[in-house]
């Protein structure tokens, strides 16, 4: 239940400003869709420490910030390109959530996929709009919180995904969103809707990078529906500045037979929410995989809830948390079995690493269970490094600070073994590895 | 190489060492012998720089420096090396990772460039080859899942390649079976050398049949009561430890 507070006036007046004409400002549907959403805005406003499911994680700093809307894209050199686009994908890129034709190449693309931002979705072929405006709003949680609705009423852009029945796409779609150094104190509402049709496969991965030292927000909704037998796998690398601020949530159904990976990679932003929710259909599987590496004073908050709503749906969830300096992470993770999904079988863990006295960790599984015959298991551990591995380390010869950071890197690095993507796992690799200043960790020997 | 001077040990405030006198040089092969809690461990930790323990009086000397104000990778560094009794678990760290960070800091240390790639795990290879290890444990993390003896040929892998001057091998013998003993012993005794010095803590005299002693001592409630030569260690079997007990209480 969101707790309603004063909608912060600077966001409010966004909302009401309409100085710009926004995308889709022709189609009565989403017109309405998109006052509705702000009315609910104006009402609630962004959710408080208040309600339950943000106790951990207070936004007061996004609403003293007062980020303006982005309004077109800024430069973005090639350095940073070259960086973001992942080798051996298909790129869609959005620059300070504006769609870069020229960044982008969907060729070799088969007929019967889509990939195509959603401002061309609207004057694409009837089929293409009606996908749009089926899929829009489609999925997320009703009643919707905050960032969702401020999310509807002003997204500039986003990707428009659809894998048609029974094709399979081998290379993955990568959707790039940068913010370009133009974006400093903007905000940009993306929404990305993928859809698997039935018995299809694919690949995607949403990146989220930003400039060194640029302060933003990034809010984004993605909205997926994997339909029966369809197996689709999505990954979500978070690299934004670390003065940025992300909002992102991933909100899912899978039908019956459904297959679901979801990885999520947190490294930047100084403070960041990743939302994953999956309602899951008749046996559907569903794999949840996260790692979250803070330093500084990063906040970085991970919230899961898995809907286990049909019968024999199966789910794994696995998030690993390395917390150094005064970070804090957080991971909430909701499992609610219903009572008609008998024979579920849901695994949850959360393993935490505290590099420093002043870092913390929050967990807090819950398992909200109405269902007699079911496998529930969860498991949380928040540690330190283990004394007699460092000096057993040591007495070999690699420094104090070498034998931490290979225990640490060990401890991260398993999530990284888990992406079978090699270009993917090379940048989750790197960012990883640029946690370890002054290392002498090179890649060559992991 | 390594002279000990009247060293008393504490943890938390009782006393387990007390009054350890020993020299040992270059080229000489010592047996540290003695019954359960005569301080053996505590003496191999000692020398390795494990945390937890209070030296209350005494010194150590290794190569004229004081080895007691040295840290743990310090005194790797300069050539001590301790094969654990119980070789650490490092889940994600692979063996062919830590060996080449462990030589490449003892090889920094002493002035020498890093050794690449292919050179490094050329190297590794042959010692692994002496040791009739698998080369799949190259890439294993670090004694994960690895039985009782695979450790401790692991142990004697890590000393074959970072070449210390002094090791210190603590109950190595234990859970070997005889093959595996052999091997390891053979191990050993191949890093024999003028310019090397070893240090067997053991409990049991079998060790002592394929890795000769020069000097053998008896520990006994934190002190050296008997030195001899490897014939020490055959009386010690044959009479067992109560016999230098019982001399000891007389």
């Amino acid at each position: 239940m969101s707790v309603t507070h004063l909608p912060n006036t600077h966001y409010a007046n966004l909302l009401s400003a309409g100085s710009t004409p926004q995308m889709g400002s022709d189609a009565s549907w989403l017109v309405s869709l998109r006052e509705r959403a702000s009315t609910e805005f104006a009402e609630a406003g962004f959710p408080a420490p208040r309600d339950e499911e943000w106790r951990y994680t207070n936004i007061s700093a996004i609403e003293k910030n007062q980020f303006t809307l982005s309004e077109k894209a800024g430069e973005v050199d090639e350095a940073l390109l070259d960086e973001v686009l992942l080798e051996g994908c298909h790129h869609l890129v959005f620059v300070d959530g504006f769609y870069q034709a020229a960044y982008s190449s969907l060729s070799g693309l088969p007929d019967d996929v889509t990939v195509m931002p959603l401002s061309e979705a609207l004057n694409a072929i009837e089929e293409q709009q009606d996908l749009f405006k089926a899929l829009l709003d489609s999925v997320v949680e009703e009643p919707a919180q905050g960032f969702i609705n401020f999310n509807t009423a002003l997204f500039t852009d986003g990707a428009l995904v659809c894998i048609a029945e029974n094709t399979s796409i081998e290379k993955p779609i990568q959707l790039a969103f940068i913010s370009s150094k133009d974006g400093a104190l903007k905000l940009t509402n993306c929404r990305n809707l993928i859809i698997a049709m039935a018995s299809s496969k694919a690949t995607v991965f949403e990146t989220y990078t930003g400039y060194d030292d640029s302060c933003y927000l990034t809010n984004v909704v993605t909205e997926v529906v994997v339909e029966p037998n369809a197996n689709l796998s999505h990954s979500r690398l978070q690299a934004e500045s670390l003065k940025a601020y992300h909002i992102g949530g991933v909100y899912s159904r899978l039908e019956d037979n459904a297959i679901f990976q979801q990885c999520n990679y947190v490294f930047g932003a100084v403070l960041s929410r990743a939302e994953v929710h999956a309602n899951l259909g008749v046996a559907a599987d569903c794999t949840l995989d996260g790692l979250y590496v803070g330093q500084d004073h990063q906040h970085m908050d991970n919230h899961t809830r898995l809907n286990h709503s049909q019968p024999h749906a199966v789910s794994n969830e696995f998030y690993k948390g390395v917390m150094a300096d005064s970070s804090r992470g957080v991971f909430q993770g909701r499992i609610i079995v219903a009572e008609d999904a008998q024979k579920t079988d849901a695994k949850m863990n959360n393993r935490n690493l505290l590099l420093s006295e002043r870092a913390e960790v929050d967990t807090k599984p819950q398992l909200e269970i109405y269902a007699d015959d079911v496998k529930c298991a969860h498991g949380v551990t928040v540690g330190q490094l283990d004394d007699a591995a460092i000096f057993y380390l040591r007495s070999r010869g690699a420094d104090e600070q070498m034998a931490k950071n290979m225990l640490t890197f060990a401890f991260a690095n398993e999530m990284v073994e888990r992406i079978s993507f090699e270009p993917l796992r090379m940048k989750v690799l790197d960012e990883l590895l640029k946690r370890f200043p002054q290392n002498d960790m090179k890649k060559e020997w992991l | 190489m390594l002279k000990i001077e009247d060293l008393h040990v504490s943890v938390e405030g009782k006393e387990i060492l007390r009054g350890i006198n020993l020299e040992v040089n270059a080229g000489e092969v010592h047996a540290i012998m003695g019954p359960n809690g005569s301080g053996k461990s505590t003496l191999s930790y000692i020398l390795a720089g494990r945390a937890g323990y209070e030296i209350t009086k005494g010194r150590v000397l290794f190569h004229g420096k004081d080895l007691l104000e040295m840290s743990v990778e310090e005194r790797a560094w300069a050539g001590v090396f301790l094969a654990f009794q119980y070789p650490v678990e490092v889940p994600g760290v692979s063996n062919i990772y830590m060996l080449k960070a462990a030589l490449n800091g003892i090889r920094k240390y002493n002035d020498l460039s890093e050794l690449d790639a292919m050179d490094f795990i050329g190297l590794v290879k042959g010692k692994m080859k002496d040791l009739d290890m698998d080369e799949k444990f190259l890439y294993r993390a670090v004694n994960e899942g690895f039985s009782g003896g695979e450790k401790k040929r692991n142990e004697i892998l890590q000393m074959s390649v970072l070449e210390p001057t002094l090791c210190v091998l603590d109950e190595t013998d234990s859970g070997l079976d005889i093959d595996a003993l052999k091997i390891v012993s053979e191990g050993v005794n191949r890093l024999r050398d003028p310019s090397r010095a070893f240090v067997l803590v053991t409990h049991y005299q079998r060790l002592l049949d394929y890795i000769k002693p020069d000097f053998v001592h008896v520990l006994a409630k934190g002190r050296i009561v008997k030195s001899g030569g490897a014939d020490l260690a055959l009386e010690l079997e044959e009479k067992g430890y109560s016999w230098v007990e019982e001399k000891l209480a007389s």
